[in-house]
């Protein structure tokens, strides 16, 4: 096959390039943009290895500590873990941010996989009246930036007396309709074979979901969880909106004023805050691919 | 067919096995056979092949129907509670003045889309989107080209280049600005330059407050994002038959040629998906915006999420819900034109 197709390209139009200058062309390229990609997380790594002296001394304006040239650096002059101690050892409020992060973020996930799984698979493997015009109503709640619910929102939270508490962050993620849709395009993928057999052996619907279901949509779960973890950790809007207390603030909202009060822990507290994700991602890396792959097929 | 066999389009109404002499009845006519095998015919169809299926099918989709709505319920219980029921109360308050008691039709709509903030703000979120979807689309496909590999290697490039989604913008925002800032990497690129080329010209900008801030924004909002369009374009790519590209190797196709003619029209579903997800994405480069520049950037990247903040700082509360319904119409609009759009081009491919 191969000496065939080269021959028939010889005689087309226009000789393409030999495969071996190809291959190193295609590496060439996929390395500079990875290099692309990697150059800034290096410089961040390499910068929070950095005693605050070399740091004020490289970074003094990005930190604003004064207009002086930036003389950026892949590794540190001077490597010192003194950053990560004077961050995870002397700076209490730090470890409060970080805690509310979690608290807001990890109950949002249980709730989303809790109320959003069983409608995803309602609106995967059941068809009822108004399956249709209720999926698009989820869809555009999912395209609706979050500006367009926000007045609303916040009058049912001050209602419900939530604002300025956690509960006030936790509530509205929970029900995102961003995972629904993730999910259900996971649960779609499953053969109708399966769930077939599962009736057969006598399954009700909340068994064969919980059984069929939950273990074969596995993938989807994950993305929609791990794409939700990355989202509610870098939250922005909703903290600024409904928390007044700083005491209350999230990571997010912390990290740009550490800059201002600690110029030595900002680039440490940049990786800490880059752990939880990054390692997540590490390891649902496999599931997330299929996951995105099952949302990108069309019916 | 076997000596003796009898087709199975008969066995049905005889009362006799393959394996059995065969016994005709006496042949009463034509007409006589049609009206005897109407009845007979109708039990047939009732009970055989699709008929079945469907009356089985039956059972099972009532049963389904029901237990559907339980499914659903604590869902829908919270998209009522926390969205339906207060943008209902959303949509009357922009037909009501700023005290909140008195109707006063559609002077809100008019006011708010007179306001030359909301309109800055609308025609720089339309420029975003139209300028940076098509660029993220875009490269991400170079790269899902790039990148993509049948045998299942290349998870190095995949992983690195769906990095920057995962990292925290917060911290990402450190970088940008040691590059952005007055003196800066990129400064000191342009400075450096300029001395090669024995220009005299000294660069101090700060991009971020300056117009330059809008490709900024698109440039770092692609760096971010372009790898979740990329692990959507590997998936559809993946989906297209190997089979076809050897047929088309075979046939003397070029790359070029294999490109527009299989890859292209095989992507066509996952594109409709990955310019949605795109379209979602999109609205979180006010994280970006806010972080780098304030709440009050420079005019080229003042959007619509910045107005609405500014409007909630200032309890303009009103404003905020016009501003949101003028919003969700817009939204409906665009969706109910994308509707209209593949009807038509659906009924065009049929006809053609």
């Amino acid at each position: 096959m191969r000496d065939l197709s080269r021959k028939i390209s010889v005689t087309a139009k226009r000789k393409p390039l030999p495969r071996a200058v190809r291959a190193r062309l295609r590496l060439a390229v996929c390395a500079a943009v990875c290099l692309l990609v990697w150059l800034p997380i290096i410089l961040m790594l390499a910068a929070a290895f950095m005693p605050e002296d070399e740091l004020l001394y490289r970074y003094a304006e990005p930190l604003g500590a004064g207009r002086e040239t930036v003389r950026a650096a892949l590794l540190p002059s001077y490597p010192s873990v003194k950053p990560f101690l004077e961050l995870l050892f002397r700076s209490p409020g730090f470890y409060v941010m970080f805690w509310n992060s979690c608290i807001q973020v990890i109950p949002a996930l249980a709730g989303q996989f809790l109320v959003g799984a069983p409608a995803a698979w309602a609106f995967a493997r059941f068809s009822f009246t108004g399956k249709k015009p209720l999926f698009f109503l989820y869809v555009l709640l999912m395209v609706l930036p979050f500006q367009v619910t926000q007045v609303s929102n916040y009058l049912v939270l001050d209602r419900l007396h939530f604002l300025n508490t956690h509960l006030a962050l936790i509530l509205p993620a929970v029900w995102a309709a961003f995972p629904v849709f993730i999910m259900t395009k996971s649960f779609e993928t499953i053969p109708e074979a399966l769930l077939e057999a599962a009736y057969l052996d006598g399954a009700g619907e909340l068994r064969a979901f919980l059984h069929v279901g939950l273990p074969s949509g596995y993938p989807g779960i994950v993305t929609a969880l791990l794409l939700g973890f990355i989202d509610n950790w870098n939250a922005l809007e909703q903290p600024v909106a409904f928390l007044k207390e700083m005491s209350l603030w999230p990571l997010s909202l912390y990290l740009p004023n550490i800059a201002q009060e600690k110029a030595a822990v900002a680039f440490a507290a940049g990786i800490v805050m880059m752990m939880p994700p990054v390692l997540l991602y590490l390891n649902g890396q496999s599931e997330l691919e299929q996951g995105v792959a099952a949302s990108g097929v069309k019916e | 067919m076997r000596k003796g066999a009898v087709p199975v389009s008969e066995i049905n109404d005889r009362e006799q096995t393959e394996e059995e002499p065969l016994r005709r009845r006496k042949w009463t006519g034509y007409a006589g056979w049609r009206r005897g095998n109407r009845g007979r015919r109708a039990r047939v169809r009732s009970r055989c092949g699709r008929n079945r299926r469907r009356r089985q099918k039956h059972g099972i989709r009532r049963r389904q129907a029901r237990a559907a709505w339980f499914f659903l319920a604590p869902s829908l219980a919270g998209v009522v509670v926390f969205t339906a029921v207060p943008f209902v109360d959303v949509v009357r308050r922009s037909f009501l003045d700023a005290m909140g008691r008195t109707r006063v039709g559609l002077a809100n709509y008019a006011a708010v889309c007179g306001n030359t903030a909301f309109r800055l703000a609308a025609s720089n979120t339309v420029r975003f989107l139209a300028v940076c979807l098509p660029l993220l689309m875009l490269t991400s496909f170079a790269l899902a080209l790039l990148v993509f590999r049948r045998d299942g290697k290349g998870n190095l490039y995949k992983t690195t280049l769906v990095l920057p989604m995962v990292i925290p913008v917060a911290a990402m925002v450190l970088v940008w600005k040691i590059v952005f800032c007055q003196d800066g990497l990129l400064n000191e690129l342009l400075n450096w330059l300029a001395g090669a080329a024995q220009v005299i010209k000294v660069w101090d900008n700060d991009w971020v407050n300056s117009s330059a801030a809008f490709p900024i924004l698109i440039i770092t909002y692609i760096w971010k994002n372009a790898g979740y369009d990329l692990l959507l374009w590997l998936a559809g790519l993946a989906s297209i038959s190997e089979s076809l590209y050897d047929a088309a190797r075979v046939d003397g196709a070029g790359a070029w040629a294999r490109l527009r003619y299989i890859t292209l029209p095989g992507l066509s579903g996952t594109f409709g998906l990955v310019l949605i997800l795109s379209v979602v994405n999109s609205f979180r480069v006010y994280r970006e915006a806010y972080l780098l520049a304030g709440s009050y950037p420079d005019m080229s990247i003042y959007m619509i999420p910045h107005l609405f903040s500014h409007w909630f700082l200032t309890l303009d509360v009103q404003n905020m819900c016009t501003g949101s319904m003028l919003l969700v119409t817009a939204a409906l609009a665009i969706a109910a034109a994308a509707g209209l759009a593949r009807l038509m081009f659906r009924r065009l491919g049929k006809s053609g």
